[in-house]
């Protein structure tokens, strides 16, 4: 029972762990000798710490041995490196935080450490988690596992390749418009985005305040479930963390979905979206109903008007948020005669080009005399995209899309092009503009070999519920079980 | 042409909670640079910020007291721009929505009592402080303020006169003193006030262009710098120039104001609802508590001391002026209770002494209890008045009791006429002219001869005793 430990899920292998009949030591240099020999082509990771990971798994290997395991107790994990890791270098994938070394952990981070989980290391991402291909990555990009030519998706492109290529037993990423649930379906794993609120911001390095969420890249449902248990509930530490209790996520998995109510909404089925994704997802939608879930038409008909509002409200959130930047406390400094040239030279010697786009819309959107017609007119037509969702789920408890309008593309394929690369997240925004949780489970793969995912979204706080039909949807499929051949 | 000057006036007002606004962080002044920080307040990537409470309602109980409407929601707010004492590249204030508004203050200037009108007042963090080195071109940033809570108070342009501007702050800093929420220390910059002032002739309705004024940390200062812009806009006014809209500092060593940056170069914030914070929400319930639980405000003491302590109205202005003043006064009553005479003694005695010193009343080395015990020695006839003044300079000095004092340098008034009546007749001895004078009729050489037996008992002969003993002998 030594061969192989890496491929497994945490609900696979936390078993073992229990029974002794493994040792997370065992596991975790499994997973270090493996990123030692194959992450050079695939670049996952950002920081792998061999050292702070030996650590853990002794200490998780002494704690199993005393009784006092939880079920992530020696799991070893990749960490997206936009989560603050005490002592452990947090870029963001920028030359600006290059050398930053918290010295404080995120929420999450400490919660993991106290349930006894293994940090493999820091994974790759997207700068400051804008984009979605992380070709932005001021590290050079992460190549899909499926096809080293492709993009992972982004922003947590290092988290689902990491998890498809078997680098680690589970991840955590964060969303802020899709960058969870879309690189999740272009490495064919499973993807959570939460409720906002449901996970504590504490220690998310902020994009796009209003908008990020962490959430789990697992190998199945059920792992999605068992970290949701750990890492969701209030945080005195996030004054926008919501004060809600925390359901046990395993509870409903083996319900099934009979006279569940899926709601199809028809914006989401139109022009653009690629026939093998449009087959896989319709395919999807006939397994559900073939579990006993009943399928309902309905409408979100401010859908279309999600990316723009997106690119008004995040990057003006980002402007601000990416402002303490300068030079001055820690980071990257750039010379400078005087203070304004120092601010200068670090900013756009710091920051690659997406994230100093970004920057210069957001400032121009919250500028005086156009912050009525952009950031107050985007934050309106966000409650009227709120309220489509509010709409459809009194007919529905979850709705059922594609999460990505076509499979992975090829790298640098829409590099040049912001425009179509920021259409690539058109099905996955609108849950973050709602806040509502979101779902990617795998649903079938393109004929060129390329994942394709299903997506469900439900209402404020419906993570059980998703769970729940994600779980019945992945025990009746099986395409969570291929992995692509490094 | 006559000109009126148009004055408003912003405060800012460091709230004293043991935390700052959205840290655990300690708030004291003076301690080492950078010993009271966290990631929160030095604005590591990943903290946020959480409101503290006692901060929301320090800030309630000064709009309270300035009778502003409360707003049962409002809402922080990002305001963006660079610097370096600015760790996070925005200060979390309040824009749109802030905490209260539609206030008003009663000052009295010139004579007459004028309502002066509160815009708004809205909390903020405070930012840290710049230390540029003395030998190098080098800058520290100390981030020990940074995230001390501050309420900013915005006054509506209702003021004409530089001593109304100072009446009215004087009044707002007399009440966050009263309310215990700020220290009200202007040196150390835990109040600090930026005034805007305009000019316009007189008559006219609309206002003209104004120059906001900085750097002003005393009532002095702020009455000096606005007497001085009067008469700068006044001679660009009359030279047929027009008034820059500019932000000017005030230059203490040079006694002006100096152009600081125009309107060009003012800073667009960039203001929007901050992401990390929910509205901040006012529950009825502990409004009504707050008000319940506020202390009894200038005003209202003044009312007290007319109706209790039988004062005239201006000297219950002046003790009700200053918090600790007011309670000096009442502790001084209760050890001596003769309110007229010991409001005398401190308006008289006390606040010259404080005038000469530079002092503050917290300052002073006399206890009320030993200030009551000083007058009702003076009433009891052991010292005569003359005397007392002598004795409280000593307690002054020394900070000792005055009747140890009075011991100490026998300082007792002589009421033994035995002993007096000797010395007279010594005087009257050595005086046989004004003897014969007073016989002649000229009765004000009485006062020669009571002179003389003060001089000779060293001011401690009862004076009243001793005008008895001289008319005996004289007759």
């Amino acid at each position: 029972m030594t061969d192989a430990l890496y491929s497994l899920s945490i609900s696979e292998l936390a078993p073992l762990l229990a029974r002794r009949e493994v040792s997370p030591v065992e596991v975790t240099e499994q997973l270090l000798e493996r990123i030692e020999r194959l992450d050079g082509a695939l670049h996952a990771y950002l920081t792998v710490d061999g050292a702070g990971a030996r650590a853990q798994a002794k200490e998780a290997e002494a704690r199993l041995g005393q009784g006092e395991a939880t079920p992530l107790t020696g799991i070893p994990m990749a960490l997206k490196d936009v989560l603050i890791t005490r002592g452990l270098r947090t870029t963001c994938a920028s030359r600006i935080l290059e050398n930053f070394v918290p010295p404080f952990d995120a929420t999450v981070c400490a919660k993991l450490r106290q349930a006894g989980a293994v940090f493999l290391g820091k994974v790759n991402m997207d700068e400051f988690a804008m984009g979605s291909s992380t070709e932005n990555s001021a590290f050079g990009p992460t190549h899909n596992p499926w096809n080293r030519e492709c993009i992972p998706g982004g922003s947590s492109g290092g988290s689902a390749a990491a998890v498809a290529a078997d680098f680690c037993i589970a991840s955590l990423g964060s969303d802020t418009g899709g960058s969870i649930r879309q690189p999740a379906c272009h490495c064919g794993v499973v993807g959570l985005k939460p409720t906002y609120g449901r996970v504590s911001r504490y220690g998310l390095v902020a994009y796009a305040s209003s908008l990020d969420q962490i959430g789990p890249l697992t190998k199945e449902v059920r792992d999605a479930a068992l970290l949701l248990n750990c890492i969701a509930g209030h945080d005195h530490r996030d004054s926008t963390s919501l004060d809600a209790a925390v359901p046990d996520y395993l509870e409903g998995l083996g319900r099934g979905i009979k006279g569940l109510k899926i709601g199809v909404p028809r914006e989401y089925f139109g022009a653009g979206l690629n026939p093998e994704v449009d087959a896989a997802v319709q395919n999807a939608l006939k397994t559900l109903e073939g579990l006993g879930a009943e399928l309902v038409e309905v409408s979100l008909p401010h859908s279309e008007y999600a990316v723009a509002v997106y690119y008004l409200v995040a990057v003006a959130e980002a402007s601000s948020n990416l402002a303490r930047y300068d030079g001055v406390k820690y980071g990257f400094r750039g010379e400078g005669r005087n203070l304004l040239e120092m601010y200068g030279a670090t900013r756009t010697q710091g920051f690659g080009a997406e994230v100093r786009r970004r920057i210069m819309l957001g400032t121009y959107a919250l500028s005086a005399g156009y912050y009525d017609a952009y950031y107050r007119k985007g934050s309106q037509v966000r409650a009227l995209i709120r309220g489509d969702f509010e709409t459809a789920f009194e007919k529905c408890e979850a709705v059922a899309t594609p999460v990505s309008p076509t499979p992975a593309f090829r790298l640098g394929e829409k590099v040049s092009d912001p425009l179509t690369m920021y259409l690539s997240d058109i099905f996955t925004i609108s849950a973050n503009l709602a806040g509502i949780p979101g779902i990617s489970v795998p649903c079938g793969f393109s004929a060129s070999g390329l994942p394709i995912g299903l997506q469900l979204m439900g209402p404020p706080l419906g993570e059980a519920t998703l769970l729940q039909a994600a779980y019945a949807f992945e025990q009746a499929t099986d395409w969570h079980r291929r992995k692509p051949q490094l | 042409m006559e000109y009126e000057a148009i004055i408003g006036l912003e405060i800012h007002a460091e709230l004293l909670t043991a935390s700052k606004i959205f840290c655990g962080c300690a708030t004291t002044f003076g301690a080492p640079p950078n010993t009271q920080v966290c990631e929160v307040c030095l604005g590591m990537p990943g903290s946020l910020p959480v409101l503290n409470q006692k901060a929301v309602e320090f800030a309630l109980k000064m709009a309270l007291a300035t009778d502003c409407r409360i707003n049962e929601e409002s809402v922080f707010a990002r305001k963006n721009y660079f610097y370096p004492d600015l760790p996070k590249g925005y200060q979390i204030s309040q824009y749109e929505l802030p905490l209260a508004e539609h206030g008003h203050l009663d000052i009295r200037a010139g004579g007459e009592t004028r309502r002066i009108g509160i815009t708004r007042i809205h909390l903020e963090e405070d930012a840290g402080k710049l230390i540029h080195s003395e030998h190098r071109p080098v800058s520290f940033v100390d981030f020990n303020r940074t995230g001390v809570p501050l309420i900013e108070i915005v006054s509506e342009p209702d003021m004409r006169t530089p001593e109304e501007a100072v009446e009215y702050f004087k009044g707002l800093r007399n009440i966050l003193l009263y309310l215990g929420i700020c220290d009200g220390n202007m040196e150390e910059g835990s109040l600090r006030c930026d005034a805007n002032i305009s000019l316009r002739p007189m008559g006219q309705s609309e206002f003209g262009t104004k120059a906001e004024l900085k750097n002003m940390n005393s009532f002095r200062f702020v009455k000096q710098a606005l007497e001085y812009e009067i008469k700068r806009q006044r001679a660009l006014l009359e030279a047929g120039k027009e008034i820059v809209q500019e932000t000017r500092l005030w230059d203490t060593a040079q006694g002006q104001t100096a152009s600081m940056r125009g309107k060009e170069e003012t800073h667009d914030y960039r203001y929007f609802p901050d992401p990390d914070l929910v509205p901040v929400r006012i529950e009825a319930a502990w409004l009504e508590d707050l008000k319940a639980g506020l202390p009894e405000l200038p005003t209202a003491k003044g009312q007290r001391f007319q109706e209790q302590y039988g004062l005239p109205a201006y000297d219950a202005e002046v003790l009700t002026g200053d918090k600790a003043l007011a309670d000096y006064f009442e502790a001084c009553v209760k050890e001596f209770p003769q309110p007229k005479q010991v409001s005398n003694w401190i308006m008289v005695e006390l606040l010259r002494e404080l005038k000469t010193q530079d002092a503050g009343i917290a300052a002073c080395p006399v206890t009320p209890g030993a200030l009551g015990k000083l007058l009702a020695l003076v009433e009891k006839g052991t010292i005569s008045g003359s005397l007392a003044k002598k004795v409280f300079e000593e307690m002054w000095a020394t900070g000792k009791d005055p009747e140890a004092i009075v011991k100490e340098k026998g300082l007792e008034q002589i009421s033994d006429a035995g002993a007096l009546e000797a010395a007279a007749q010594e005087i009257l001895a050595a005086h046989p002219k004004e003897v014969a004078d007073y016989q002649a009729g000229k009765t004000k050489v009485m006062g020669f001869f009571v002179g003389q037996l003060m001089r000779k008992t060293k001011g401690q002969a009862n004076p009243q005793l001793a005008n008895e003993i001289f008319q005996r002998l004289l007759e």
